[in-house]
């Protein structure tokens, strides 16, 4: 069924990692890749991936989970790696057949990019994985106020943001309900090729768009009844508040991103 | 008592519409009052509803608020900060992906303090007995207790009135009922004005005073008690009369002397004990 998706693939838990400020999480998964991207040495490496583990470890997230999200990159990590073995030029040439030659540095690239992208996906699934929708937006609200002086809407923007969000399982819902229907007067949504199945497809998206439209009209005279107007005045119930562990854990990735450039610079 | 409520030859004309919706009202509600408002559809309940709170602006005429033109605005916020609604698609008026969070977005956008929101969210979700649901997501409750929900996130921002438009319609009977219990309780025990707008008559047997409106205009006006016996002019507003006013009418009609103002079930019952009761 329809109704069984979850969404934003968040995993609940009560860990270290999941009582973060969501603007810790944040701000760690931009140092961490900032980190990744700064390392290009064995040592670097070996500390990012560490980072990551101990993340992981102290989640509780099972490795599965983090592995079966990175299954449907499997082909843009293979791509990039077979481009970077093929057309690194180096000095220690490995094979020569035909006009292909393979070098020992296309072969370090390869493994090297393919661990940068796949660690990359895998750092910002924990933070998917570990923080719940609704506080990722709060937290990039909270992290983007500074934006508003340069006028850029922020608080609507995150309003639109959890509105859809809320709304998501509403309308997967209905789709279901309106298939039913379309069903019982004979639609037939499974079979033919692509087009017979995309045409299919519209009884289904006329009828949803048209209450898509008719809700948010009612939602929007429903907030304005309770007297919504934009984000001025407005407070927050529930106020982002940063522990002692959120600094501690921002401390821990600052020392990363040092620690990363210090190696780079010295060439570990 | 005050008046919290009243309209001055409230005429509306809906865009492009010929004739008006609204044919110059002119009504006054006390504080404190449970008064529902009875029509069959079309009849411009509805409309009037949406005037309470400045969700419509009078085409001519007026509403005033506790004294406030609703049609200024610059006492927008205040007039419905003081008159609340709740609206008959309960999907449709849930804003957050939790409940306590719903119930703040009103409060929230008042800008009162959080440690008061929390404690405001709290009290208003054990009015409508559903604090134990707080941390749920709607989309999993049922119909009634998302309507519930709704009148909480209305209730924490303590309004003096409160305006429910067919907030039943969408109901089955459980829900109709806790939702009907809900409100008639606040009015009750919290002195909250309620005006609750309805094309069921069931709906309006608690209520002090009812008020059947028909054609933008309002036919009648008095208690459940005096309406509901005057079962031919109800009818005549393609209205119906409760289950026990038609039992008591059609055994009067076959020459019964039964009373049409026993209107609640109980009443009702007893009255035809007194009449059948002792024949064995």
């Amino acid at each position: 069924m329809l109704k069984d998706i979850t969404l934003g693939q968040y995993y609940p838990g009560d860990t270290l990692v999941h009582r973060l400020d969501p603007r810790t999480k944040l701000i760690l998964t931009l140092i961490y890749i900032a980190a990744l991207f700064t390392a290009i040495v064995y040592a670097g490496y070996a500390l990012v991936v560490l980072f990551l583990a101990v993340s992981i470890l102290l989640s509780r997230i099972r490795l599965r989970n983090i592995l079966s999200g990175l299954k449907p990159l499997i082909i843009i990590v293979l791509i990039t790696g077979i481009l970077n073995l093929f057309y690194t030029k180096g000095e220690h040439l490995l094979v020569h057949f035909w006009r292909i030659s393979i070098y020992w540095e296309g072969v370090e690239t390869a493994i090297f990019m393919a661990l940068r992208i796949m660690l990359l996906i895998a750092g910002t699934l924990l933070l998917t994985y570990t923080t719940s929708p609704l506080q990722l937006t709060d937290g990039l609200e909270s992290l983007l106020n500074p934006l508003k002086k340069i006028r850029v809407p922020v608080h609507e923007l995150a309003m639109m943001m959890s509105i859809a969000l809320r709304f998501i399982p509403t309308l997967i819902e209905e789709t279901d309900k309106i298939m039913s229907a379309q069903r019982a007067r004979g639609a037939d949504f499974e079979t033919g090729g692509l087009i017979a199945k995309a045409k299919a497809m519209l009884p289904l998206l006329i009828p949803l768009f048209v209450s898509a439209f008719r809700r948010a009209d009612e939602l929007a005279t429903a907030m304005e009844s309770r007297c919504y107007h934009g984000g001025e005045g407005r407070t927050r119930m529930k106020q982002l508040s940063m522990a002692r562990r959120d600094w501690i854990a921002l401390a821990v990735g600052v020392l990363l991103l040092a620690l990363v450039i210090l190696f780079r610079r010295l060439g570990i | 008592m005050s008046t919290i409520i009243k309209t001055e030859k409230l005429v509306y004309t809906y865009e492009g519409a010929e004739a008006p919706t609204l044919r110059g009202l002119d009504l006054e509600i006390e504080e404190g009052t449970f008064v529902a408002v009875l029509g069959h559809n079309g009849s411009g309940k509805s409309t009037l509803a949406k005037h309470l709170n400045g969700i419509l602006i009078p085409t001519s005429g007026r509403v005033l608020v506790d004294g406030m033109d609703t049609a200024e605005e610059q006492n927008l916020l205040a007039v419905r900060h003081t008159v609340g609604m709740v609206f008959q698609n309960p999907d449709n008026q849930i804003v957050a992906n939790v409940v306590e969070d719903d119930v703040a977005f009103g409060p929230e956008n008042l800008g009162i303090e959080p440690r008061e929101i929390r404690r405001r969210v709290d009290d208003a979700l054990t009015s409508v007995q559903m604090y134990e649901y707080r941390n749920h997501a709607p989309h999993l409750l049922s119909g009634g207790q998302k309507q519930r929900v709704a009148i909480a996130g209305i209730l924490a921002m303590k309004p003096r009135c409160i305006v429910l438009d067919e907030p039943t319609a969408m109901l089955d009977p459980v829900g109709r009922g806790e939702v009907l219990d809900t409100i008639t309780r606040l009015n009750r025990q919290e002195g909250i004005t309620v005006i609750l707008v309805t094309h069921h008559m069931e709906e309006c047997i608690g209520a002090d005073r009812l008020l059947v409106m028909s054609e933008g205009s309002i036919l009648m006006d008095g208690s459940p008690r005096e309406l509901f016996p005057r079962v031919e002019e109800m009818e005549a507003a393609h209205l119906g009369v409760p289950d026990t006013t038609r039992l008591m009418y059609a055994l009067n009609r076959e020459g019964y002397q039964l009373p049409l103002e026993a209107i609640t079930t109980e009443e009702c019952a007893q009255a035809l004990l007194r009449a059948f009761g002792h024949k064995e």
